[in-house]
């Protein structure tokens, strides 16, 4: 019976109970589509191995070195494999189809990402076509590219029309892999560079390394850009999950006012519910100080109140967390491009639940006290 | 006889402000076991806190209140609750049936705090229902009742978990006169049949007659000639 009077106590008034729901529903919409953006940022962050290094000129990333120290980082201490590639910057038909596109040394690439999942027919084909290239299952979709597909890229850094053959299509192995990705052979990219500008050839503008064990990951970049040290081209060598953040980095402010929106969400859902839940108990004041009278102590109370809170808050965040899906593939719709990896994670599911929680209690907390301490003679409203 | 209720030197005052107003000064009485006890008087003059007192609700100043032999002043907030529960049934000007739960269940509440089993409870809810006449209402919610419904579904509750004492605080005030006088006829019964001490503040003089003994107070004090006193606020 307790349970079926807490239940009816929050549909008292439906019409405030409802509009309270409504609001918490869209405060963790809110709340999980932000907190999914934060995430969608720390995408290539969360993806990155703790056996991958990346070196690069130590001026900057726009700056880059030469294809020979390939050999000299292979023989470093602790070194298993060694990539080279260049950032190509390429678009497809107009600069709004932008996509991330690289020339990789294929072969040792897709050894140290075998995140990217590829058939090995589909692998085996695109090693041997020289223009050949692979592309994210996602880009493919967003494109409606299929295999043996010729695609022109237009090259902003290596200027020109560039043509590919799509040879192979690859899957994420988990759902923080990018999908959206388009890499091609390097070879194919140097040779034309060695045609048109010969001063370009022969360069790289990253190194991916992979190394035996994370825990020897440090001392090999310190040993490598030991190496280049005083040289033409100086490296910076970091792990892969550094790399990535100097990226996010660089919107650190962006994500900042991000996370404080979501804080302000919380707060102000949480004055709403906190406001609702005041008015009801002061309606019902008399009816706490008849259950006092009758005997019924300060936990009941405690129990009625809170659990009210956390009735109307729990169902608003279930239709928040319900509807936060079907909106963040509509978001994704809108700007996908700009953030390939767009998943609401069980972590975000996981916050929601939690924020809501503690506004119900939080909400619950004055209420509660002002139903328990009230004297019954004051509650009852006779004293004569 | 012994007295189900002493009271002994019972003051009691509040605070308005700066102010120290006294409600009730160095009052004593007894209250005999199955008494029907009428507590009359001006607006303001104590009457309710006295009740309140008597019912374990609030705590005096000073003086004792012993009630069957246990002193209820002496007792915590959560002793006093349980001795509530146990030992005091109430009875209120406006019902204080909780709206959104049926007669039935509205009945029932005190007796969630017994050990009663879930069969027990409603073969004792239904008890309490047929008394007071309304066992073919018990799904009717208190909107649904009339005042007098609703004050018989309050006495109901008071009864129903067999204490020895019913307070009741203007129980007619909110009735029209047939209903007051079911009202009071129902207390009377649960009186002189039961056995029920039932101690009552009112203003109204018909029902402070349905009782068998009628106590006058006046500026926190009982007053020397209760029956001159009934005459004037008659």
């Amino acid at each position: 019976m307790i349970l079926k009077l807490l239940f009816r106590n929050a549909f008292r008034h439906r019409l405030r109970t409802v509009l309270t729901i409504c609001g918490i529903c869209v405060a963790i919409l809110a709340f999980g589509l932000l907190r999914t953006v934060i995430s969608a940022w720390y995408a290539g962050v969360n993806a990155s191995s703790a056996t991958r290094l990346v070196t690069r000129n130590s001026i900057s990333l726009i700056f880059p070195l030469p294809i020979s120290y390939k050999e000299k980082i292979r023989n470093v201490d602790g070194v298993k494999l060694v990539s080279a590639g260049s950032w190509f910057g390429g678009f497809y038909i107009n600069e709004k189809n932008f996509f991330a596109n690289f020339a990789v040394e294929s072969k040792s690439y897709l050894d140290l990402y075998p995140e990217f999942v590829i058939p090995s027919d589909q692998k085996s084909s695109y090693l041997k076509e020289r223009k050949g290239c692979v592309v994210g299952v996602k880009l493919a979709k967003r494109f409606g590219w299929k295999l043996g597909d010729t695609v022109v890229l237009k090259g902003t850094i290596y200027p020109g029309n560039w043509e590919f053959v799509i040879k192979a299509i690859y899957k994420g192995r988990d759902k923080n892999v990018d999908e959206s990705q388009f890499f091609f052979h390097w070879e194919y990219l140097n040779e034309t560079v060695k045609k048109l500008w010969a001063r370009r050839a022969d360069q790289v503008g990253f190194y991916m390394i992979g190394v035996t064990s994370p825990d020897i990951a440090a001392v090999a970049a310190r040993n490598i850009d030991k190496m280049f040290n005083n040289s033409f081209a100086e490296t910076l060598t970091e792990t892969e999950k550094a790399f990535q953040m100097g990226f996010v980095s660089l919107s650190q402010t962006i994500l900042t006012v991000i996370e404080l929106v979501t804080m302000i969400v919380i707060v102000i859902i949480m004055v709403v519910v906190a406001n609702t839940m005041a008015m009801s108990v002061r309606e019902r004041m008399n009816e706490y100080a008849v259950f006092k009278t009758l005997g019924f102590g300060g936990l009941f109370l405690a129990f009625l109140i809170l659990g009210e809170s956390l009735l109307i808050t729990s169902l608003g965040c279930i239709m928040g967390i319900i509807l936060t899906f079907p909106a963040a593939d509509a978001f994704m719709g809108a700007v996908g491009d700009y953030f390939p990896i767009f998943n609401i994670s069980t972590q975000t599911i996981y916050l929601d639940i939690i924020a809501s929680f503690i506004v119900g209690v939080v909400a619950a907390i004055f209420p509660v006290r002002q139903a328990i301490t009230v004297p019954i003679a004051s509650g009852l409203g006779r004293i004569g | 006889m012994a007295p189900i209720i002493e009271i002994k030197n019972l003051t009691k005052s509040y605070r308005r402000g700066n102010q120290s107003i006294i409600v009730l000064e160095n009052l004593s009485l007894d209250i005999k076991e199955n008494d029907f006890l009428a507590l009359m008087g001006p607006s303001g003059s104590g009457k309710s806190t006295l009740l309140n007192l008597i019912a374990g609700l609030d705590k005096a100043d000073s003086g004792s209140i012993i009630v069957q032999g246990i002193d209820i002043s002496l007792l915590i907030e959560t002793e006093l609750a349980k001795w509530r529960a146990d030992n005091v049934g109430f009875i209120f000007q406006f019902y204080n049936l909780i709206p959104v739960l049926t007669a039935f269940e509205n009945v029932e509440l005190p007796l969630i705090l017994t050990k009663l089993s879930k069969k027990e409870r409603k073969e004792h809810v239904f008890t309490a229902l047929k008394l007071v006449g309304l066992e073919d209402r018990m799904d009717h919610y208190p909107g649904q009742l009339s005042g007098g419904q609703q004050q018989r579904v309050a006495i109901a509750r008071a009864v129903v978990t067999d204490p020895a004492i019913l307070v009741a605080d203007e129980p007619t005030g909110d009735l029209d006169r047939v209903s007051a006088q079911e009202v009071l006829k129902l207390m009377e019964n649960l009186c002189s049949t039961i056995g029920k001490t039932i101690v009552m503040v009112t203003h109204d003089p018909r029902a402070a007659k349905k009782a068998g003994n009628i106590m006058y107070l006046d500026k926190g004090v009982l007053a020397d000639d209760p029956q001159t006193s009934f005459q004037e606020c008659v």
